[in-house]
């Protein structure tokens, strides 16, 4: 029982950050229809742009996440102006296999600039572990935990309560009708991609000192990405925060009952399933942003 | 014109390892060759049908796992397990088509990644079988009656013989009514369907072809680097292919040999030009630029570009 709920704990902690990356992939996904498989790499970024600020600058954490989320939407937003616009009218694979070169090319750039050792990155909080009753939890993992729901609720409020947040939800739902009602379609989609490489970098900055930065770390975290999209259905917010913690937690419960080496076979279990099962997602009533 | 083109490349082709003996060059030509089946084989359900799937590493490396563990641990000799990689590996093709072609588009995309990680996982994780990441060293190399296909310049009438298999498999799969029907569904799938075309029944087809065509390449693979490890299924593999069916021309029979060839030999250049961290991110870059300025490849730029020059 008492293992149970460690597992449950650091799931969600997990999870937490799972839904980072998800929301931002789901917005890219759904909005501009576009796989993006250079996605994880900006979750890279993240990491080491936080690794650079803490260890080379040695700016407080803060600073450092709010460096990374700086960071990733600017190469986000310079990537969908120079080489997304130009192919906006072209079909759905050419521009995933554009993407699949961005991959390539960031993934080698930053083993070039950093070199393929895995880089610890320094953060400030103790590493005793806080003992809550049966379960205990590493002050950084709160930390992580918390500061992720509070981006979360930041992308809300951003979709729900502002003019740009509107603008998207009209793009999604009918880019044509929108763009007529004078939403200006490619400034809305150099924003989303911006918004959406920006969390995944923010979520780099924050499991980067949990685990390690590496420049291929950004794989395994653009599948999870997918699957948490899949998990809660295209452009689906609340679908992608909930796909995230529960991938989270499944991963914990498959890595402690299961076998540890598997621990990454459950998202492609889990995209596999729901995909051949319930397409549309376990949380979709339709397709929609919010 | 052509008639001769061809002849004489065909005679290069067969006079190969005699006017270029060198071990190095010998090596990348081979390789070529096995990527050229592997390209083929993808452009078979990427060109033609117009699924993408992005989980052909995993057949490739079913075929070289199947052909490895057949000789190593049943002490079969190279021919049958080559037989049986292609089989099973058709069979592992039936079954992921019949489940993932419910779906299209990116999701189809997705799926076909998953399983490829799924399986990918399984090669690391199965010690008893597969042993794990330390690989199968010491697979046989084929023997042909007395002779031993072990030296490259024997190996590589082999793999040739693998790639004219292959493209004859393709070219006649392309032409017939098969054909007719892949690129029907290609153009459009409901149109298709409403004249009688089956669609799963045709998926499925391509799919069973092309695995099979992977499960072949693998077990060359296999025998003749004489060694698998789970590495065969890395994405990587799988990008490659993508890379060489698009730059040569996807739904060209041309196309994914010219690709194999040019992207298995400018790596290589690539290498003696700078380093290796440089040469991939090169490789990414010549990617989006290739997607960029030549969207439906070379094969059939130059096409185009032949037409215009001789109306």
């Amino acid at each position: 029982m008492e293992q149970l709920l460690q597992h449950l704990l650091n799931g969600l902690v997990l999870g937490g950050t799972y839904a980072l990356l998800g929301i931002g992939l789901t917005l890219i996904f759904g909005l501009m229809n576009l796989v993006n498989f250079a996605h994880g790499e900006f979750y890279t970024l993240g990491a080491y742009a936080a690794f650079a600020a803490l260890a080379l600058a040695g700016v407080n954490f803060f600073v450092a996440v709010l460096a990374a989320i700086a960071a990733g939407a600017a190469l986000g937003a310079l990537c969908e102006r120079v080489l997304l616009r130009p192919l906006r009218a072209e079909s759905i694979d050419t521009t995933m296999l554009v993407m699949i070169g961005v991959w390539i090319a960031m993934q080698n750039g930053e083993l070039l600039v950093w070199g393929g050792v895995a880089k610890s990155i320094p953060h400030p909080f103790p590493t005793a572990p806080l003992v809550l009753g049966p379960v205990s939890i590493a002050p950084l993992r709160v930390f992580v935990f918390v500061l992720a729901a509070g981006l979360i609720a930041a992308s809300y409020l951003l979709i729900h309560r502002t003019k740009l947040g509107r603008a998207m939800r009209a793009t999604f739902q009918d880019r044509d009708t929108a763009a007529l009602m004078g939403v200006r379609i490619g400034r809305i989609h150099t924003a989303t991609f911006a918004f959406g490489s920006g969390l995944a970098a923010a979520a780099g900055a924050l499991l980067g000192p949990v685990f390690l930065a590496y420049p291929s770390m950004g794989d395994l975290a653009a599948l999870k990405a997918f699957c948490v999209v899949i998990l809660g259905g295209l452009g689906n917010l609340p679908g992608a925060t909930l796909g995230g913690l529960l991938l989270g937690v499944a991963e914990e419960l498959g890595a402690g009952y299961v076998s540890s080496g598997y621990r990454d076979a459950v998202g492609f279990v889990i995209i596999i399933l729901v995909l051949l099962l319930r397409p549309s997602g376990l949380f979709a009533r339709q397709e929609r942003i919010g | 014109m052509m008639g001769l083109a061809r002849g004489l490349g065909a005679l290069l082709a067969l006079t190969l390892p005699f006017w270029l003996a060198d071990p190095y060059f010998l090596h990348v030509v081979i390789m070529a060759g096995i990527f050229g089946v592997l390209a083929l084989s993808l452009n078979l359900l990427l060109g033609y049908t117009g699924q993408l799937s992005l989980g052909h590493a995993a057949f490739f490396g079913i075929g070289a796992y199947t052909s490895a563990l057949l000789t190593l641990r049943l002490d079969w000799s190279v021919w049958p397990a080559l037989a049986c990689a292609v089989a099973f590996t058709a069979l592992t093709g039936w079954l992921i088509g019949r489940l993932a072609l419910k779906l299209r588009g990116a999701y189809f995309v997705l799926v076909t990644i998953s399983f490829a990680g799924v399986i990918s996982l399984v090669s690391v994780n199965w010690m008893e079988l597969t042993n794990g990441p330390l690989g199968l060293p010491g697979v046989p190399a084929p023997e042909l009656g007395p002779w031993s296909l072990r030296a490259k310049s024997a190996y590589y009438y082999l793999v040739l013989a693998g790639v004219t298999l292959s493209y004859l498999v393709c070219a006649r799969l392309v032409g017939s009514r098969i054909g007719r029907a892949f690129l029907a569904l290609r153009e459009n799938e409901p149109l298709a369907e409403s004249v009688g075309v089956d669609v799963t029944h045709y998926l499925v087809l391509a799919a069973v072809v092309s695995a099979g065509m992977a499960g072949l390449a693998g077990s060359l693979y296999a025998h003749y680097t004489r060694f698998v490890s789970p590495e065969v299924f890395l994405f990587t593999y799988t990008v490659t292919m993508v890379v060489m069916v698009v730059a040569g021309g996807k739904g060209t029979l041309a196309g994914p040999l010219v690709g194999a060839l040019l992207f298995t030999a400018l790596p290589e250049a690539l290498r003696l030009a700078t380093s290796w961290q440089w040469q991939m991110l090169a490789y990414g870059v010549l990617l989006v630029l290739l997607v960029f300025f030549l969207p439906r490849g070379i094969v059939p730029a130059l096409a185009a570009w032949r037409e215009r020059r001789a109306p």
